[in-house]
């Protein structure tokens, strides 16, 4: 925000508004909160940092636990029926719903696959540069699961 | 320089200067040296009849179309209103005297305090009368402090909209002295400066319930879109982003979309599109390569502003203007006080110097404008010496100095190091 200054860790020898921040060094932010529209444009700020809104999970909650988790982009009609989306943001957001959940063991085991995948490289769908389907993406993860267990 | 016996000065129209009746030759042409500072290289060496030339040079002016230059005053030299700030702002201030002096610029500076820690508004006020007087300012940012009560406005906000500069412009371009996660980024922003967010309107009427209001004008949107689209004209640029939140401010960013189409439809020339903001920051992040200029109101632009400052190397970089019709005030884009730097010698002042070379081409003073900014370009790429917040370890003095140094090794008149 204009004409305002935070105050920086000491071995940081700047200040500056947070978006700019956010941009610069976002490693050094943890939790954020804040108001309705500030937080519409950073979280697609961030999401943008980490690789889209294909890969980021979200969720909605509401008084006595009710809770909407939710993967923020598109519908994406034109590849819709063709087994080429990238199931990852719907995939983290139903982690989310676990751990709301209290599920933990299962929540990190479905994370953890899927992040082990995507870090593998050897089976992607298109939008994260490789040439798997959906489906093939998906047998990836349920196989680094049992071998989990 | 003094005006020759033989010619007599009348003042013209408006903000217009000197009408002179040459009376020989001679005296003629050293006339047209004194003045042609003033309307760049338009009038050329011959002599033509000053009063249509001066009358047709209002409708051609540059940048902002009708802001028109102030004139210098007495003796070729101009006054400039300088507000130091607080902060980084007296010490980087202080530098681009150090250096204007050092190069022999022609503009004598008035200094205005402005007291951050006191309730009334006689500072500024005297600022903005002391800007209207000369036409523009160079200003650090001025601390807008939390423990205020609420009625006490922010003081760089008062400026900009007594003054009614309505456009604040930020021309982000990648430097390739500086290492950043994204290259080639050449994007400029032209934030509505005046309403929007920032209208200062709020209200409780039920305790722990209050509504602010979001002020967007026909007038001011047109207006800044028409600066925009004649912006983008000038320099050259194909597309103009208008950047919103109609889906969900549907009468409020719905009227400045709607007023920036229909602007657009008088410019076949230059391509038009729109993007939500949300979805811009994220482009911005990913793929900032695709914006030309972009146009969008007060928050929004406050936003980009900073994305796009920290894409190509922090606040520490990018200078910004904020134009009205009959006044100019330069400033850091960014608009950071950097009250944790203060005082110790690490603030990068290329911001600031850049910022008070947009000031000197506002001024029509463009040797001086170029001669400093490439010696700043030059510190930044080829000499490398570099601030901490982009990642070295050269201290504001060490870059002002060797600022100083490459204009003195490019031969122009300097007094001493």
């Amino acid at each position: 925000p204009a004409g305002a200054s935070r105050s920086t860790p000491s071995n940081t020898p700047t200040s500056c508004g947070c978006h700019g921040c956010m941009v610069q060094d976002p490693t050094q932010f943890d939790v954020l909160v804040m108001p309705n529209l500030y937080g519409d444009i950073l979280s697609d700020l961030c999401a943008g940092l980490i690789g889209g809104l294909g890969v980021t999970p979200s969720g909605n909650i509401g008084a006595n636990g009710v809770a909407i988790f939710e993967s923020v982009h598109g519908t994406a009609p034109d590849i819709a029926g063709l087994d080429m989306a990238n199931p990852t943001a719907l995939l983290l957001s139903a982690v989310m719903m676990l751990r709301h959940m209290g599920l933990h063991d299962h929540g990190n085991k479905i994370q953890t696959a899927c992040f082990d995948t995507i870090r593998d490289k050897k089976v992607l769908t298109k939008d994260l540069g490789g040439n798997s389907k959906c489906s093939e993406f998906t047998a990836e993860i349920c196989r680094r699961i049992q071998d989990l267990d | 320089m003094e005006l020759s016996r033989e010619l007599s000065p009348a003042p013209c129209a408006r903000s217009d200067r000197f009408l002179i009746k040459m009376a020989s030759h001679g005296a003629a042409l050293s006339v047209s040296k004194m003045i042609s500072p003033f309307w760049g290289g338009r009038l050329g060496n011959t002599m033509k009849v000053f009063g249509t030339t001066l009358t047709s040079h209002r409708n051609k002016s540059l940048h902002t179309g009708e802001n028109i230059p102030p004139p210098a005053k007495y003796g070729g030299r101009h006054t400039v209103t300088l507000i130091p700030g607080d902060g980084i702002g007296p010490e980087l201030l202080n530098h681009v005297r150090e250096v204007f002096r050092f190069s022999c610029v022609p503009v004598d500076f008035e200094v205005v305090h402005v007291n951050s820690d006191v309730q009334t508004e006689e500072d500024i006020n005297n600022a903005i009368t002391a800007i209207r007087r000369n036409g523009v300012a160079l200003k650090g940012n001025i601390e807008t402090k939390h423990t205020m009560p609420p009625s006490v406005k922010s003081r760089n906000n008062l400026l900009r909209t007594s003054l009614d500069l309505y456009a604040n412009v930020m021309h982000c371009q990648s430097l390739p002295g500086v290492q950043t996660r994204h290259k080639n980024i050449d994007i400029m922003i032209i934030r509505e400066n005046t309403e929007g967010e920032y209208s200062s309107l709020e209200h409780e009427s039920v305790s722990g319930v209050v509504e602010s209001l979001k002020i967007i004008t026909r007038n001011n949107s047109l207006r800044i879109a028409d600066y925009a689209f004649r912006l983008a004209r000038e320099k050259g640029r194909r597309r103009v982003t208008a950047v919103h939140k109609a889906n969900i401010m549907k009468l409020g960013d719905g009227l400045f979309l709607q007023c920036c189409r229909e602007v657009a439809s008088g410019y076949p020339d230059i391509t038009f599109d729109s993007m939500i903001v949300d979805n811009t920051t994220m482009q911005l992040v990913s793929k900032p390569q695709q914006f030309d200029v972009m146009v969008m109101p007060n928050l929004y632009g406050n936003v980009v502003s900073n994305v796009c400052a920290g894409l190509v190397g922090g606040p520490g970089l990018v200078p910004g203007a904020n134009y009205g019709r009959d006044y100019a005030v330069f400033e850091t884009a960014t608009r950071n006080t950097g009250k944790s730097i203060a005082g110790r010698n690490i603030a990068n002042p290329t911001a600031m110097l850049l910022a008070s070379c947009m000031m000197l081409d506002h001024l029509q003073l463009y040797d001086h404008a170029s001669s400093i900014r490439n010696a700043v370009l030059t510190t930044m790429n080829e000499t490398r010496l570099h601030t901490a917040d982009i990642g070295g370890q050269g201290t504001t003095s060490e870059v002002v100095q060797s600022v100083m140094r490459v204009i003195q090794s490019k031969g122009q008149l300097t007094s001493e190091l």
